[in-house]
């Protein structure tokens, strides 16, 4: 049993090798331990303390990297053409069936593609490495017009205050904003139908909801984000990467000014991140797929400890 | 009162809502990959039995339910109350007809029972899954009849009426699955 376990997972990492030595993207390393990390209100960081020298004794603070998001971004715009990574990434707090706070993700850029190519190219891999059917792709928009009948990028928030009590969620509704909404009814009443028989990747997101997309000026604006679903579960995040310094710089500060309304911890936006997109990004999109989680598909299990050594409670 | 913060959620935790106790059945962590965290919750009211589900955004507090379970001995029912007490501290409390529930049909005088006080109040009485008690009433077995798995109706000692193999007749001690309300055994004469 626990031999099958790891069998499983040393398949499922060889034939990710191979599906991108055969296309010629490149397996990268970055580091764990990072002097920045993320200033998304909605992640928390894991601290390390990285002592002085024995005579120095001056201490400073390093971050467990949430994500290896930024620094193959440096690899990137320092001209490393297409890669990708396989690596551990940390975020406090996140426990349950589904979350393990130490978590094993694949991320990968493909220079040139935007998030439709994108997402026509993890079709593929999700066809090659998990035998799934192609996938079917739906706009955020059309989604809940499917659905639950509104259009997200038109209704207001107290409009979907009312649907969530009419549909029975018992949820304290009042510090809770527009974007807080749409996610307490696309998880509660759409979330658990998606990509039951085939993956399901939903894209062009609202704008507030962009994090690192890149917003395409529609009426309405959308970011170019897509997320993929299988058997409601959240498998991916990927966008038609942002490349432009000044509105990265912008997004950070926003977040900034988010955590210290809601009285966190306020990070210090990452200089080497945004020199480098100063440097020049090249148009690119990105993915990052939980690889626990695939694996938990694969062997059809709703509990991330069936397909780990040991949980976090017990690591 | 000590609180709990979302992530301190878990089975059998008893927390507070709307002024009423509650034991966490199931607790379930929901994050999308950029956004809100959100915990979906399923709770027993500890008075009344229902369970309903709720979310609460992560980092939520609730109070803590001043909520214990404790072994009591069961004295005697005057009536309107039924009695029990502490064996290690001799305190005595008595128990509504709420509390007592369908427990009352198996509570034997001397034997011992899990008791939940909310604030020093009972609010349940707990029953062993299996008690032993004597038959008190029940028809003579009629002989030939064993082939087809018969039973008969049978009173036992506490009052519950357990349906019993016809072979079993008054005096007889047996076992009892209280949670099913079914026979399981003869037990040794007590």
């Amino acid at each position: 049993m626990i031999q099958k376990k790891f069998q499983l997972r040393a398949m499922l990492y060889q034939k990710i090798r191979t599906f991108f030595s055969e296309r010629n993207v490149l397996e990268v390393e970055t580091p764990l331990l990072c002097q920045h990390t993320v200033t998304d209100p909605h992640i928390e960081s894991f601290i390390v303390p990285i002592n002085g020298d024995a005579i120095n004794r001056v201490s400073t603070n390093y971050y467990l990297q949430t994500s290896p998001e930024y620094a193959m971004k440096r690899l990137l715009a320092a001209g490393s053409g297409s890669i990708y990574q396989i690596t551990k990434s940390f975020r406090v707090g996140e426990s349950g069936h589904q979350h393990n706070p130490e978590f094993t993700m694949l991320e990968w850029y493909r220079v040139g593609f935007d998030h439709h190519d994108l997402m026509d190219e993890i079709d593929l891999f999700l066809q090659i490495l998990l035998q799934t059917s192609p996938a079917d792709k739906i706009s955020y928009r059309n989604l809940f017009l499917k659905y639950l009948q509104f259009d997200p990028f038109q209704i207001d928030c107290e409009s979907l205050k009312k649907l969530i009590s009419k549909n029975n969620i018992a949820v304290d509704t009042n510090d809770i904003d527009h974007d807080t909404c749409l996610q307490i009814l696309l998880s509660h009443l759409i979330e658990p139908t998606l990509g039951v028989e085939k993956p399901l990747f939903i894209y062009d997101f609202p704008v507030t909801q962009a994090a690192l997309a890149k917003i395409r000026h529609d009426d309405p604006p959308v970011a170019e984000r897509f997320e993929l679903y299988m058997n409601g579960s959240e498998i991916a995040n990927g966008f038609h990467e942002l490349t432009d310094p000044v509105e990265q710089q912008m997004r950070f500060e926003k977040n900034q000014r988010d955590r210290k309304n809601n009285q966190q911890t306020v990070p210090a936006i990452d200089h080497y991140f945004i020199n480098a997109l100063k440097s020049g990004l090249p148009h690119c999109a990105g993915v990052a797929i939980g690889i626990d989680r695939l694996l938990m598909q694969y062997t059809k299990t709703k509990n991330i400890q069936d397909v780990v050594s040991f949980t976090f409670d017990k690591a | 009162m000590s609180k709990f913060s979302t992530n301190e959620f878990k089975g059998g935790l008893k927390v507070m809502i709307d002024h009423d106790p509650y034991s966490i059945l199931e607790n379930e962590y929901v994050k999308p990959g950029k956004g809100q965290a959100f915990n979906r919750v399923k709770l027993r009211n500890l008075k009344t039995g229902r369970v309903l589900e709720r979310t609460f955004k992560s980092g939520d507090v609730l109070d803590g339910a001043d909520v214990v379970d404790c072994d009591m001995q069961y004295l005697y029912c005057d009536g309107e109350f039924w009695h029990f007490m502490n064996p290690t501290t001799f305190e005595q409390i008595s128990a509504s007809a709420t509390a007592v529930g369908d427990t009352k049909q198996w509570l034997k005088e001397q034997d011992t029972y899990i008791m939940t006080l909310w604030n020093g109040v009972p609010l349940t009485i707990e029953a062993p899954n299996t008690v032993t008690l004597k038959i008190v009433e029940t028809d003579p077995g009629v002989r030939g009849d064993t082939a087809t798995g018969g039973t008969k109706p049978a009173t036992l000692e506490t009052g519950a009426i357990v349906r019993v193999p016809l072979f079993l007749e008054e005096g007889d001690v047996i076992k009892v699955d209280t949670r099913k309300g079914e026979y399981l055994s003869r037990a040794n004469k007590a």
